[in-house]
């Protein structure tokens, strides 16, 4: 077995067999990690010392006898989510030192589930953006195309194990930053059902729709994962306490008697031919697994990027006020603590974060809450309605996950652009629903070198992430279109 | 909505944000931009319809008022930019009498 090819299933059970330890898996991922990182920059932190602890500690609970799920797995950690004694930064100056005083129940989910921590990967500041470009301390390269972004905001996540850097990951999405970078780096990225994974020692952007969630490069990778991080956490009141519904022991081999909705509104006619014709193609191959395609209706879907720009601003305008240069992170003196208060975020939060901080201040300001938003809220309940009355009709929604495959750095340099790519993602969270990306094709963008990766999104009713997880594994399983696609070279050689 | 100039000043003043000249006038076009789009939800009907904060149904969570292991003092307390007497410390936020 190859440690850097391997999916974490045949890891873990080569590890449970005792057939290779987990401190060898480490040992060759550490130095492979690293030198495939100089070309894409997925991370901030590695962990080689910690990740080499772990590995003694599976070791030594498998020789004691137990089968762990995730056993011996370099897994990286995106880095908005607490890991006890590393540096935690949302990839932003105003945490760039802070070093985590506890472990997020997600990750501490994962590592007691026999994973390994191999480091902390770079994301878009605070997690907002759709590229990772605003990463305030690296740059991401994808690894099909050193030359294009990654996605994000997951972006180093998606890159790590896109590039075979990393076996698995976390990631965390709130508005299409697991979906959006997995398409555009030919893996699996699942956001489940908002309120299913804790979301304690993720440091918040905007909180009623923020949510952790797995990348793996097969369907049954993430689920694996999702199964070890998932469930009810009485440190997160919105976690949901209700049974929890494991996955990866439950995917499927075909489609038969699903119901797959296509959305009216989001015709394939808006999009590049090639793109077009590759969704065109998934969707017929849908049908040949024996699922039935139905045409259903979102006319709300239109409204979702403005009721999101207005929402999640909002929240996270409010979520970042505690980064005032008091009690952690970066300080800049001031005359009186309401100059340092404004001195510190000024010079520690980039050039997005700043204007979500303003826009969202505004929408919540007096005179224009109402206006704004209230009324994004109220957009929001007709939206998560639009796609109640859709699953009447079919159990899953296909639709790409992007309009299009990744672009180069510095394309979308107009932010609402760069909006505009969580286009189809956006609906989705604002409802709630757990959906995926999965790999769906190929397609040369306009002035590239090479085919690059498309995701395919599949969005199911609230708490289905077991009937999703099976419906895309049937087709991963059919089409394979994963392997169809070369990453770099400096990441196969 | 979204039509009179933004008071950007205002704004950042709200929200604690030290904004250079350069920045005001960046991010009061970009915002004006953005109000612009997000003006189309003007055209959506909300008129019968409750406001959705969060889509899964919440209720408020209680535990027995016990108190139970957390983080230590000084863990905590590693993290502050400045620290004296276990206490963060901060410029002086009380005016000398006159």
């Amino acid at each position: 077995m190859d440690p850097v090819r391997a999916s974490a299933r045949e890891i873990a059970r080569a590890v449970n067999a005792r057939e290779v330890s987990a401190l060898e898996i480490a040992e060759t991922m550490i130095p492979h990690a690293a030198a495939v990182d100089e070309h894409l920059g997925a991370y901030l932190t590695f962990t080689p010392d910690l990740m080499r602890e772990h590995a003694r500690r599976v070791d030594a609970r498998v020789a004691a006898g137990e089968t762990l799920p995730l056993a011996g797995v370099p897994a990286a950690i995106k880095d908005n989510m607490c890991l006890l004694g590393t540096r935690t930064t949302c990839a932003s100056k105003i945490l760039e030192q802070w070093i985590a005083p506890y472990t997020a129940t997600a990750v501490g989910r994962l590592l007691a589930a026999g994973a390994l921590p191999i480091g902390k990967t770079n994301m878009d500041e605070f997690a907002m953006g759709s590229s990772g470009e605003n990463s305030a301390l690296g740059k991401t390269k994808n690894p099909y195309d050193l030359d294009r972004v990654p996605g994000g905001s997951s972006a180093g996540s998606a890159a790590a194990v896109g590039g075979f850097a990393a076996t698995i990951s976390t990631g965390s999405d709130t508005g299409g930053s697991i979906r959006e970078p997995a398409a555009f780096c030919n893996v699996v990225g699942f956001k489940p059902t908002y309120g299913r994974v804790s979301r304690y020692g993720l440091i918040a952007f905007a909180s009623s729709l923020d949510q952790i969630g797995p990348f793996g490069r097969t369907v049954e990778d993430a689920a694996l994962t999702y199964d070890a991080m998932g469930g009810h956490d009485p440190m997160d009141a919105t976690s949901v306490d209700r049974a929890f519904e494991t996955t990866a022991d439950h995917l499927r081999e075909d489609l038969r008697g699903v119901r797959v909705g296509i959305v009216k509104e989001f015709a394939t006619s808006d999009l590049a031919p090639d793109v077009a014709a590759a969704y065109e193609a998934a969707y017929n191959d849908l049908v040949k697994l024996g699922a039935e395609l139905v045409e259903v209706e979102l006319p709300t879907a239109k409204y979702g990027l403005s009721t999101y720009y207005l929402i999640a601003p909002a929240e996270c305008s409010s979520n970042l006020a505690r980064f005032d240069g008091v009690r952690y992170g970066l300080r800049v003196d001031g005359a009186d603590v309401g100059e340092m208060y404004e001195k510190t975020r000024a010079a520690g939060f980039g050039p997005e974060v700043k204007r979500r901080i303003l826009i969202g201040t505004y929408a919540l300001s007096s005179g224009y809450y109402d206006a704004y938003y209230v009324k994004a809220q109220k957009a929001r309940t007709r939206i998560a309605a639009d796609f109640r009355r859709a699953f009447e009709k079919c159990d899953v929604i296909a639709s790409p996950a992007a309009s299009a495959p990744a672009f180069t750095f510095n394309a979308k340099s107009d932010p609402y652009s760069m909006y505009l790519m969580d286009y189809y993602t956006i609906p989705v969270s604002l409802a709630g629903l757990p959906s995926l990306s999965v790999p769906c094709g190929s397609a040369t963008p306009e002035g590239g070198a090479r085919p690059m990766p498309l995701g395919l999104q599949l969005a199911s009713p609230l708490f289905t992430e077991r009937a999703l997880l099976g419906y895309a594994h049937a087709y991963e399983r059919a089409t394979q279109h994963a392997a169809k696609v070369a990453p770099v070279q400096v990441v196969t050689s | 909505m979204a039509t009179e100039r933004i008071d950007v000043r205002g704004v950042a003043r709200l929200a604690r944000l030290a904004l250079s000249d350069e920045e005001v006038e960046r991010y009061g076009a970009q915002l004006e931009d953005l109000l612009k789009h997000v003006d189309d939800l003007k055209q959506l009907d909300t008129s019968d319809v409750a406001a959705t904060a969060q889509v899964i149904e919440s209720r408020n969570v209680t535990r027995p008022d016990v108190i139970t292991p957390c983080l230590a003092h000084e863990v905590v307390m590693a993290g502050a930019p400045q620290a004296q007497h276990g206490f963060f410390r901060v410029p002086k936020i009380i005016a000398e009498a006159e």
